[in-house]
């Protein structure tokens, strides 16, 4: 319901410049998640969408209309922390209604809404609690709830599950794809230095590096076409292996580029070879770590169990078509 | 010697010297105890353990020369002093902790250095005030004196709580349209109640403690807080001091501090060094 | 909902952070005020007065002398020249040494005592929170009663510390505490160090607390002796703590005035610049000559306060570690 358009947005803290002039267009309804390594930024975008910080240059736009110096009470916004940020000191449903109560909405109404959120999220048999008396788990239901009831149009997490643990992790993010299905008018933007959790999220994934956006695409744009060596290795479980110099020069270009999975045992026309240093046994795949001559051994993906050849010798070549090459500056070369 | 001969020896030191930390505490309060329960004569005989157990010092305090009344006199200048005093610290605490703004880092370290001024330094212009308000001889000389080392302590003292609670719980009630009034005392002072009591009460203390303005601003015996009444506690005559009623004025107006700290014990310590200003 | 902000110009609405400013503003406004009114006016007065030659009896007859309270060249009809004024009078220099003098000695005291009694209540034992609740009493006590307490106890005839004294067979007779010249100053310090004690003690105590404890651990397991340890860690690590508590006690103590008033009325060896300010003020009808003496306090301890931030970069806003 909400199209955020950032135009040259910067941000500095005094002398320090974090954002760097992002250009930015979030479509109305979308799922866009905010990726990068801790410090480049990410939550300092989200605030700035929020309103909590203020832009320092450029302009932020809601469905065309100036954000830049509106409070964030009045963007139409709701907010998920880390922290989850639950008033400690009130029920979890007074934590729910604080927002409406503000607002000066009728008491029916606030009932109504909070006890139908609560439905959704499964905690209508907790609202009599406080937040020190329920799990992780509960606290962020509940804080997810606090924005749900909020009614926003936008929606924003910054790193909502970090403080959970991982079996948690994975159902709450579950629950938030369940969420963002039936809101599905509601624009959401999601921070995490997480790639998996980019990738299974996301309508689209914006990669931040260094206050600059890097890359935004779809979550299998980025995977296959990966446009610099930064977002090659960011994005992708295990990490890309990146061979240069020697190994880069008879693909013409400065580095190249292979995940796991396009790397395959050949022991006739071996690109490659080397001895077999380390393996991992995932149950449905073995990662097979190869010395080859390179700074990092190559990681290679073979389905199944495998029977590891351990300090054995191997021939590996790439999948064809499937190289990406970086000339020099990192950019690829296509 | 061996060693554990050696772990004896350290350890009885050790206690000996936590024994020797308690009784140089403790005693002077006791024997203040141990007097005030004398009559008579017996008051000239030093005692180590309490023998007499008579309440005639206290009955003389009580009745006479208007000790209650500087009791009262007391309960109200402190009381008032603390609520005024907390009404305008809660607020500009806030701001000091959590609104970030030009010259922020320098009013703190004027505000401390209100606190630190010579009370005496400002006595004649506080004298020239008080009169020209008309409140010389009054509780109000008193209440309005106070503010100038209770406004500092508390301001000071909640601002370092304040800081602490986390910014992340302001922002979501930035976000549900909490103004900054509301954010104060709707979500704030019920997180801060204790950080409240405790500073009210090391304000208190120092209020119900004071003597410098107390002596000056007041003359009649009416009007005196309690240090001013005990300190000019008076005989017959000079030479014949009332020792038997000063010391069960003392062990009266002492007992419910000593219980209160003792109470708050935790909370006290706390306060105190966040302050980390005055005794 | 979508259209409620539609086409405004940047920077006609106020964002956040100004509305924050503004509301900051106003939550500080009657705090500086009252501060203005009993602490910057009432000091500025004070120094107008130390100008002039006002009296208690008439605050609006004075008229303004110059220095003259402070220094004045008299030249007498024999032509002899005699220098008037604070910075000529005796008593006043008097005053300045008993405060310098119990200021260094009672801080220096109360730090010591008071990191032992530190030291004491960080360590683990039974019925520590026992000797936390009794150290507190001291402090507990109004300054008034203590005076009163020990006066009590210092007194020549009857007091008990003459009676230990004299058992103990450290004295032959008891001795006038509080009232005899070489022992008035000794009386006041004992008293204020007893009181003061436990309050330095509680902020040593705070700052040993923040040490973390693996690094005792590591320090036992290294077989380094509890004495090196105390020097070479626990010292080094609670001396900024240690640092700001002494420099607040040291104000304190500067401007101390209840206790000696009270311990030790009107005894030339205890008689500090508080004490003779307020005398002159109140008491002997110099008022404008108490406000100079009042001010020449107030410069001292702001001179003291300004080098020490200057010379220490001491962190006092605390602002240094958020
Ligand atoms: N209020 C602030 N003042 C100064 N620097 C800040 C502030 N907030 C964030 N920064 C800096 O901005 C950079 C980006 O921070 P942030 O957006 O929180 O990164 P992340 O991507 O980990 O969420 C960091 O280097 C951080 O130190
Ligand atoms: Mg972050």
């Amino acid at each position: 319901m909400a199209e955020i358009v950032l135009k040259n947005v910067t941000k500095s803290f005094g002398s320090l410049e974090v954002i760097k002039g992002a250009n930015l267009r979030i479509e109305s309804g979308e799922f866009m998640v905010f990726v990068g390594p801790s410090g480049c930024g990410k939550s300092t975008m989200l605030r700035l969408i929020s309103g909590l910080e203020s832009i320092t240059s450029g302009e932020l736009t809601f469905d065309g209309s100036l954000m830049n110096n509106v409070v964030p009470s009045k963007r139409g916004i709701a907010m998920v922390f880390q922290s989850y940020a639950l008033y400690p000191h009130m029920k979890v449903f007074d934590n729910m209604a604080f927002g409406m109560k503000l607002a000066k909405a009728g008491a029916d109404e606030v009932k109504n809404r909070v006890e139908e959120a609560a439905r959704l999220l499964q905690i209508d048999h907790l609202l009599d609690r406080l937040p020190k008396q329920l799990s992780g788990g509960q606290r962020q239901r509940v804080a997810i709830g606090r924005a749900i009831v909020r009614d926003p149009r936008v929606f924003l997490f910054d790193e909502p599950l970090s403080n959970l643990d991982a079996a948690l992790r994975v159902a709450t993010r579950i629950e938030i794809a369940k969420l963002h299905r039936n809101m599905d008018d509601v624009t959401m933007i999601y921070v995490t230095h997480d790639q998996v959790e980019a990738m299974t999220l996301a309508d689209r994934i914006c990669v931040l590096r260094d206050g600059i956006v890097e890359q935004v695409g779809t979550p299998s744009e980025l995977y296959d076409f990966p446009n610099s060596i930064f977002v090659a290795g960011f994005i992708g479980s295990p990490k890309m292996n990146f061979l240069s110099a020697g190994f880069a020069e008879p693909f013409g270009c400065a580095t190249i580029g292979i995940r796991s999975e396009h790397i395959e045992i050949a022991n006739s026309d071996a690109e490659w070879s080397g001895e077999v240093v380390h393996a991992e046994d995932l149950g449905s795949d073995t990662y097979m770590f190869v010395e080859i001559g390179s700074d990092e051994p190559l990681v290679v993906r073979c389905a199944g169990k495998h029977r590891v050849p351990w300090g054995e010798r191997i021939g590996l070549k790439p999948l064809s078509g499937q190289l990406h090459r970086f000339d020099g500056a990192g950019r690829p070369v296509r | 010697m061996n060693r554990s001969a050696a772990d004896w020896v350290r350890l009885s030191a050790f206690y000996a010297l936590v024994a020797i930390i308690i009784v140089v505490s403790i005693f002077p309060f006791y024997y203040a105890i141990l007097t005030s329960l004398k009559s008579g004569t017996a008051i000239f005989r030093v005692d180590y353990i309490p023998v007499d157990f008579s309440f005639k010092n206290y009955a003389t305090v009580m009745t006479g020369r208007n000790f209650i009344r500087s009791v009262v006199n007391s309960v109200l200048v402190a009381g008032t002093t603390v609520l005024f005093a907390l009404f305008l610290a809660v607020t500009a605490s806030y701001a000091l902790s959590r609104v970030r703004f030009r010259g922020r880092a320098l009013l703190l370290v004027t505000i401390l250095g209100v606190s630190m001024f010579p009370q005496i330094a400002v006595l004649a212009g506080l004298f020239e005030l008080v009169r020209f308000l008309g409140i010389y001889n009054t509780p109000w000389a008193m209440v309005l004196s106070y503010t100038i080392f209770t406004l500092p302590f508390t301001v000071w003292v909640l601002t370092t709580f304040m800081r602490d609670l986390p910014i992340e719980i302001e922002e979501a009630a930035i976000i549900d349209g909490a103004t900054p009034w509301v954010i104060i005392t709707k979500v704030f002072m019920p997180l801060l109640w204790p950080a409240l009591v405790t500073t009210g009460l090391l304000a208190f203390i120092g209020a119900w403690n004071e003597f410098l303005f107390a002596l000056t601003f007041t003359i009649s015996e009416t009007q005196r807080t309690v240090p001013v009444a005990i300190a000019l506690l008076s005989g017959a005559s000079e030479q014949e001091i009332p020792w038997g009623p000063i010391m069960a004025a003392s062990v009266i107006v002492t007992i419910p501090l000593v219980v209160l700290v003792l109470i708050f014990q935790r909370k006290i310590v706390a306060g105190l060094t966040a302050g980390g200003v005055k005794g | 909902m979508a259209n409620r902000n539609n086409s405004r110009p940047i920077g006609r609405e106020l964002d956040l952070e100004a509305q924050r400013r503004r509301a900051a503003f106003l939550f500080l406004a009657p705090m500086i005020i009252a501060l203005f009114c009993v602490a910057a006016w009432p000091l500025l007065r004070t120094i107008y007065f130390s100008f002039t030659n006002t009296s208690l009896t008439d605050l609006y007859g004075g008229e303004w002398i110059g220095f003259d309270n402070y220094l004045r060249r008299r030249e007498l009809s024999s032509g002899r020249v005699v220098w008037r004024g604070t910075l000529a009078d005796p008593a006043w220099w008097n005053a300045v040494w008993n405060t310098v003098r119990f200021s260094v000695i009672s801080v220096f005291f109360e730090t010591v005592l008071g990191l032992i009694v530190a030291l004491v209540l960080n360590a683990e034992f039974k019925g520590r929170g026992w000797v936390r609740a009794a150290i507190l009493i001291p402090w507990a006590i109004p300054t008034i009663v203590s005076a009163k307490m020990w006066a009590w106890m210092l007194n020549d005839q009857f007091g008990i510390i003459n009676d230990i004294f004299i058992k103990l067979g450290l004295i032959e007779r008891g001795i006038a505490w509080t009232a005899s010249i070489d022992t008035a100053m000794t009386a006041v310090l004992v008293v204020d160090i007893w009181k003061t004690t436990p309050f330095m003690a509680l902020l040593c105590l705070a700052g040993l607390q923040m040490i973390p404890r693996d690094i005792y651990e590591a320090a036992r397991i290294d077989g380094v002796h509890p004495v090196k340890v105390f020097w070479k860690i626990t010292l080094p690590l609670v001396r900024p703590a240690l640092m700001v508590a002494v420099i607040f006690r040291m104000l304190d103590a500067l401007r101390i005035f209840d206790l000696i008033y009270v311990l030790t009325p009107n005894s030339k060896a205890t008689k500090t610049m508080s004490v003779i300010s307020r005398e002159n003020l109140i008491d002997f009808d110099k008022f404008a000559y108490g406000s100079a003496q009042s001010t020449l306090l107030f410069a001292i301890i702001a001179v003291f306060v300004s080098l020490y931030i200057w010379l220490g970069r001491v962190n006092l806003s605390g602002e240094g570690n958020r």
